[in-house]
């Protein structure tokens, strides 16, 4: 050994090698301090997390899994009719388990996998109607998918009265513009057939109440397209507002937010701005009108229908609609008092005549609350969706982060004592991983923050419109209850309409609770 | 010391004083710990992924390590080499075994972590722990501290790389 100072201090060859071999193991022990360190690390970070858990009521996991409720009896098949196969039309078919060849030619490996991984619901698509023949056709090749042995070739109906007569449908799915889900809803109702309808549930306040009369006298299910709430993290959400862990909730600040065309409903352009297909050949353009003032055949009209307040009401019924049955999901906020509502046409003036940028603030004064809306189609930042307590706040998105209020009542003892953390997000849940977690590192909280979690990889991702369907196949077999029956419906259609009145009318608005009436 | 080239060069941690030698030591063993903490955090999480990571990539490689991330096998992969790979060179750098290819496979990894997310003069990703870089980023001064630990043949430094060499000649 080339050791010169050694040597002179040691001659004996033997006693040398021997200090030599202890010496170069000197630095194993710091194996034992660094598992007895990383021990130490994970005790305290779990008995922390037990600790705020505990005080909280909280569990951990989200208990049911959602995604196992099916209630599968064989040969109990249901047969559906989708009215209206555009683009909406075709996801949920392909919530059904329903995918036309082309789009499960393009998914890639995984999303296959998650979507070969859903429920088999027991549906078959035996009717399709659609006022473009080129949609209605692609919708029979789509009730044709091979992997669903309960698969039929559906019928291709003229239009909707007709396959409303048809004794081979038992339901039917409504996705078509907006103005059409009322008419379509009463005489789906009347024929005795089962309803999904699609948001927003009607385009007048005077239909919400004929289509409630119409469900209520027929006693057929009824399930309003709100499928957000099926969402992992609402269910924690849910338990969060049980447990009353935000204290006294008196503010919902909701928002959408926005940035292309594509999503500000300029759609008659594809990709590369050529005009999408579509001529008074081969769209039943009377059909398409229905009962609305007659125009000439207009292909933006068809394919941008929500710019006019003919056809939708712009920004409340299409996304505020979602906001406000988040909020009555988990607050049962039933009608609002008042509402006023304001914005413009200011960054797409392209002559659509519902605004891009659009604030709503309701009153419940009966639940001391006030719900704010505010969205705009020119600006993607984020603003997210609050729900703001005395003791807590909840951020409720694709995640779930509640921050505990620095001067909440409640949990006084437990800021002073060290364990809430009041100036960072304290419980996350993310729903790709499942589980609540106790936010420990600033790089934690960035990821979480800008939705870079992609933890979901190696779970399994599941479309809420299919458990929102699933709820809906399940009441039709047994009876089970709806997430949005038509009581919540109105609730939250109502509002939307108050909004729509209150932004037209440029005033706030009542709802006259007694002669069930916005005023 | 010796005549032959290749032995003053293969001892050169024998020619360093007490103090030299600690500081080697010293730096060994941290950058050890640091890669064998991260590897078992990465490791213990069964949610883990790079995927995030490499999703979020800004610079000239982002569609490399996009594409990367988009690749279920690859992902699974680079997943594999990122968790063993820095348990396995954390547990190197302690015990200082194999220390010159541990040293060679952190800086590649360290490397890699850098052309991820590099701290150019538009701000690149801001750092999350609220550090400010400027082109050097804790990756690189790391990458740098490994270079040194593979120049001055640390593992001979209270190592088992030292009593291989023993047992070699014996």
């Amino acid at each position: 050994m080339i050791e010169p100072h050694e040597d002179k201090r040691n001659k004996n060859p033997r006693t040398m090698k021997r200090r030599e071999i202890l010496k170069n193991l000197a630095t194993l022990p710091v194996f034992g301090v660094f598992f007895l360190a990383l021990q130490e690390k994970w005790d305290q970070k779990a008995e922390r997390k037990k600790q705020v858990l505990e005080q909280l009521g909280l569990s951990e996991d989200t208990g049911e899994d959602r995604t196992a409720a099916v209630i599968k009896s064989p040969g109990d098949l249901i047969r559906l009719g989708i009215i209206g196969i555009g683009n909406r039309g075709e996801q949920l078919a392909q919530a059904l388990g329903y995918g036309h060849p082309d789009w499960i030619g393009r998914l890639k490996d995984k999303r296959i996998e998650d979507w070969l991984a859903q429920e088999d619901l027991q549906v078959a698509i035996t009717g399709v109607c659609d006022v473009f023949d080129q949609r209605a056709k692609r919708g029979v090749e789509i009730s044709e998918c091979e992997i669903r042995p309960s698969r039929v070739k559906a019928k291709q109906f003229r239009n909707y009265r007709e396959m409303l007569e048809s004794p081979e449908v038992d339901a039917v799915l409504i996705a078509t513009p907006d103005f059409h889900h009322a008419p379509i809803s009463i005489d789906a109702a009347n024929a005795g057939k089962h309803i999904y309808c699609e948001k927003c549930m009607t385009r007048t306040e005077d239909e919400v109440f004929a289509v409630y009369e119409a469900v209520k006298k027929n006693k057929v299910v009824f399930q309003l397209g709100h499928q957000n709430h099926q969402s992992g993290a609402f269910e924690k959400a849910r338990e969060v507002i049980r447990k009353n862990i935000l204290g006294k909730v008196t503010l919902i600040e909701s928002t959408s937010n926005r940035n292309s065309p594509y999503g500000a409903w300029v759609r008659h352009r594809d990709q590369n701005g050529k005009l999408k297909p579509g001529s008074p050949d081969s769209i039943d353009w009377k059909e398409w009108l229905g009962k609305r003032p007659v125009v000439p055949f207009d292909l933006e009209r068809y394919y941008n229908w929500t710019l006019w307040w003919d056809y939708a009401t712009g920004l409340s019924g299409q996304l505020m609609s979602h906001e406000l049955d988040t909020a009555n999901q988990l607050l049962g906020l039933g009608f609002p008092d008042t509402c006023n509502a304001s914005g413009g046409i200011y960054f797409y003036q392209d002559g659509r005549e519902v605004p891009d940028i659009f604030q709503a603030v309701f009153e419940y004064k009966n639940k001391d609350l006030t719900f704010l809306y505010s969205a705009s189609l020119a600006s993607n930042h984020d603003r997210g969706r609050l729900f703001m307590g005395h003791d807590a706040t909840m951020r409720l998105g694709n995640d779930l982060e509640i921050t505990i209020d620095r001067e909440s009542s409640r949990y006084r003892r437990e800021i002073s004592d060290g364990l809430f953390d009041t100036g960072q997000p304290m419980l996350a849940f993310n729903p790709g991983s499942n589980r609540l977690d106790a936010i420990t590192s600033a790089s934690e909280k960035y990821y979480a923050s800008r939705g870079l979690y992609y933890t979901y990889h190696r779970g399994r991702m599941v479309d809420t419109t299919h458990l929102h369907l699933m709820e809906f196949l399940n009441a039709i077999r047994n009876g089970t209850p709806v997430s949005v029956p038509i009581e919540k419906g109105v609730e939250v259609t109502i509002a939307c309409h108050m909004a729509t009145k209150s932004y037209r009318e440029q005033r706030q608005v009542r709802w006259d609770g007694t002669r069930r009436k916005i005023v | 010391m010796t005549n032959s080239q290749t032995k003053s060069e293969l001892d050169i941690s024998d020619r360093l004083n007490r103090s030299q030698r600690a500081g080697l030591l010293t730096l060994r063993i941290f950058i050890g710990w640091h890669f064998l903490y991260e590897g078992i955090i990465k490791w213990t999480d069964p949610e883990w992924s790079a995927a995030g990571f490499l999703k979020s990539s800004k610079w000239i490689l982002a569609g490399f390590f996009t594409w990367l991330a988009e690749n279920d096998v690859l992902l699974i992969l680079v997943d594999f080499l990122n968790q063993t790979g820095l348990v396995i060179i954390g547990i190197a750098l302690i015990a200082g075994l194999f220390t010159r290819p541990a040293a060679i496979s952190g800086m590649v990894l360290l490397g890699l972590y850098y052309l991820a997310h590099p701290p150019l003069f538009d701000g690149g990703l801001v750092s999350a722990g609220g550090d400010r870089y400027l082109l050097i980023d804790k990756n690189l001064i790391e990458m740098a501290g490994l270079y040194l630990l593979f120049a001055f043949h640390s593992g001979k430094i209270l190592g088992l790389d030292a009593l291989i060499q023993l047992w070699r000649k014996v």
